[in-house]
């Protein structure tokens, strides 16, 4: 770990009582969902973490508690610092506090997270779906969710499976 | 199956003002089918006459589940759809992808490879800026400009194409190194390019810099605050035209990037005109590293001889037992990578591009993330495009140079 991340990291397992785990040089933090925004306002506002690079989350599937995880990777432009924030999510009915009041960019990622993995972001100020057409069913990036191809169409079976296919016909 | 939705005012309501719920504004698409939105970009305006009160943009039309895909393949097989992301810069995206497998296998990249690394990813800036920069020109009228650029980045093509034997779709950035040594006629190609190239921006400049009407389509237009850059996650030349010095290959260098000397353009005015002049710059700059790279390229192995993780050369396998069963091994199984996760970022032509991997001891990574700059970028248009006019806006969009294919995955 970078030195001066040291106290950054400290600060969050007393204030907070994250766990820290460390991999290849990468600083990771998980804490508790409730605590997230708080987290996040103390690591914007005490140590210059200006930038949210990215968002994202992970499906741990058949892991039920916690299911997922929700990853907050944040850059220090000040003191070229990362550190990744993680927090665990339980399975059924997943719920995490928005961050669109800290980080403006957190709005469409969050919204690509309750996309793709169903996860809801309480307060949220456009909770729509951004990269799936609006009235689709599931959400894709779950490992439950079948990754789907294409059925084979050939002379013999053409017009009965283009009847299933979900374009528009006249 | 998916049935297709009557689209109503009431789900854009919370986005658009009261004016335009009694009619007093209009809602006008743009898009997806617009040349200027430069690709599948469907942009909802709420307008006042000529001036944008509103921009909802909405994306997801090219959206084809790369991250899932990926995720259903063994480590090198999943590398190929890294080049269908961002098709204007695929050895960017192969190289982000590939440091971060890298960094989850730990696999050393010997010095040749790193050059040969560096000087394609610059290329490929420089061709990204290229396609930027004649398209923009184009969306303002300037349709010489299309033509002089794309005739110079067909030249990079050629010479991706000499390396790869692919124009576009390159996947020659492999984990462990590269594909293959460059031929021989790499160097005299590449020479050839540094030559007139310096004289081509020139050209651009003249035609473009000090343009009157480009001048007045330009300046003080999209402003975009420091502020609210940082806040959106806005990076790359967008950022650094908002007076933010922040460039990965300088705050983080990766694959040498440190023995360069190159500068690192930054303005503070945050206009379209301010992020015009950055890529012009970056322009120059790209070729200096290029240039320095090409002069000190060291001998030696191209890919890292860690035979667990990266295949043998074609020579050895009819030679060597061991080499035939780690090559039939690599392409059937895959290599096991460790169950943790890596988060990788790089800098590409449109700002900080990074893989975010997630193994789970298996060949197939467990998740597979891709942090692409485009979709933060756009995320910031509706903040610059208010009160400006329509034509300013399509101005603006190709200021920040977005590509779908990004955008969506």
């Amino acid at each position: 770990m970078d030195k001066s991340l040291e106290p950054i990291v400290k600060q969050l397992q007393e204030k907070f009582g994250a766990t820290y785990e460390e991999f290849r040089g990468e600083a990771h933090c998980l804490v508790k969902p409730e605590q997230i925004i708080d987290v996040l306002a103390a690591l914007r506002d005490g140590h210059q973490f200006e930038l949210l690079s990215a968002q994202t989350a992970v499906d741990y599937y058949p892991q039920t508690s916690p299911r997922f995880h929700v990853i907050y990777q944040l850059t220090s432009l000040a003191h070229n610092l990362s550190v990744q924030v993680r927090v665990p999510v339980n399975g059924d009915q997943p719920k995490i506090p928005t961050a669109t009041r800290l980080y403006q960019s957190a709005n469409w990622r969050e919204r690509e997270i309750f996309d793709m993995f169903g996860i809801e972001f309480e307060g949220h100020p456009d909770p729509r779906r951004i990269l799936m057409p609006d009235g689709s069913e599931g959400h894709p990036l779950r490992k439950d969710f079948p990754l789907g191809y294409e059925e084979p169409q050939f002379s013999f079976n053409f017009d009965e499976i283009d009847l299933r296919k979900p374009y528009a016909k006249e | 199956m998916t049935q297709i939705e009557e689209v109503t005012i009431d789900q854009y309501k919370h986005l658009v003002s009261e004016r335009a719920l009694t009619g007093e504004t209009m809602l006008l698409n743009m898009g997806p089918q617009h040349p200027s939105t430069h690709g599948v970009l469907r942009l909802l305006l709420e307008l006042d006459g000529e001036v944008v009160i509103n921009c909802i943009p909405d994306i997801g039309f090219l959206h084809t589940g790369v991250e899932k895909n990926m995720e259903a393949k063994t480590y090198q097989k999943a590398e190929v759809m890294t080049d269908r992301l961002d098709y204007m810069n695929t050895m960017g995206n192969n190289l982000s992808y590939v440091m971060a497998v890298e960094k989850l296998i730990d696999v050393d990249v010997p010095p040749r490879a790193q050059a040969l690394r560096v000087i394609l990813v610059e290329l490929q800036r420089i061709a990204s800026h290229l396609v930027w920069l004649g398209t923009s020109g184009l969306d303002l009228a300037a349709m010489s400009m299309f033509l002089f650029c794309f005739r110079e980045r067909e030249q990079i093509l050629d010479i991706f194409e000499l390396v790869s034997g692919q124009r576009m779709m390159t996947t020659y950035i492999r984990p462990g190194g590269v594909w293959r040594d460059v031929p021989v006629e790499f160097e005299k190609a590449v020479r050839d390019f540094i030559k007139i190239f310096p004289k081509r921006i020139d050209e651009y400049e003249k035609l473009l810099t000090k343009n009157p009407l480009f001048i007045d389509r330009m300046v003080d237009i999209g402003h975009l605050s420091k502020e609210t850059a940082l806040s959106y996650g806005v990076t790359g030349p967008s950022l650094r035209a908002s007076g933010v010095n922040w460039d990965l290959r300088k705050a983080r260098p990766y694959m040498g990037y440190e023995q360069y000397d190159f500068n690192v353009p930054v303005l503070s005015e945050g206009d379209t005109y301010a992020r015009y002049l950055v890529r012009i710059q970056e322009l120059r700059e790209s070729l200096k590293i290029v240039e320095q790279a090409l002069n000190k390229l060291p001998m030696g192995p191209v890919r890292s001889d860690n035979r667990k993780f990266v295949p043998p050369p074609r020579s050895e396998i009819g030679v060597s037992m061991e080499s035939l069963i780690h090559h039939f091994k690599l392409w059937t199984e895959g290599f096991n990578a460790p169950q943790a996760s890596i988060y990788c970022a790089i800098e590409s032509p449109r700002g900080e591009m990074a893989a975010y991997l997630e193994g789970d001891g298996g060949p197939k990574p467990m998740r597979v993330h891709l942090r692409t700059p485009s979709f933060d970028n756009l995320a910031v248009l509706p903040e610059m495009v208010k009160g400006h006019l329509v034509a300013d806006l399509v101005a603006i969009l190709s200021s920040i140079d977005i590509v779908l294919g990004d955008i969506d995955r």
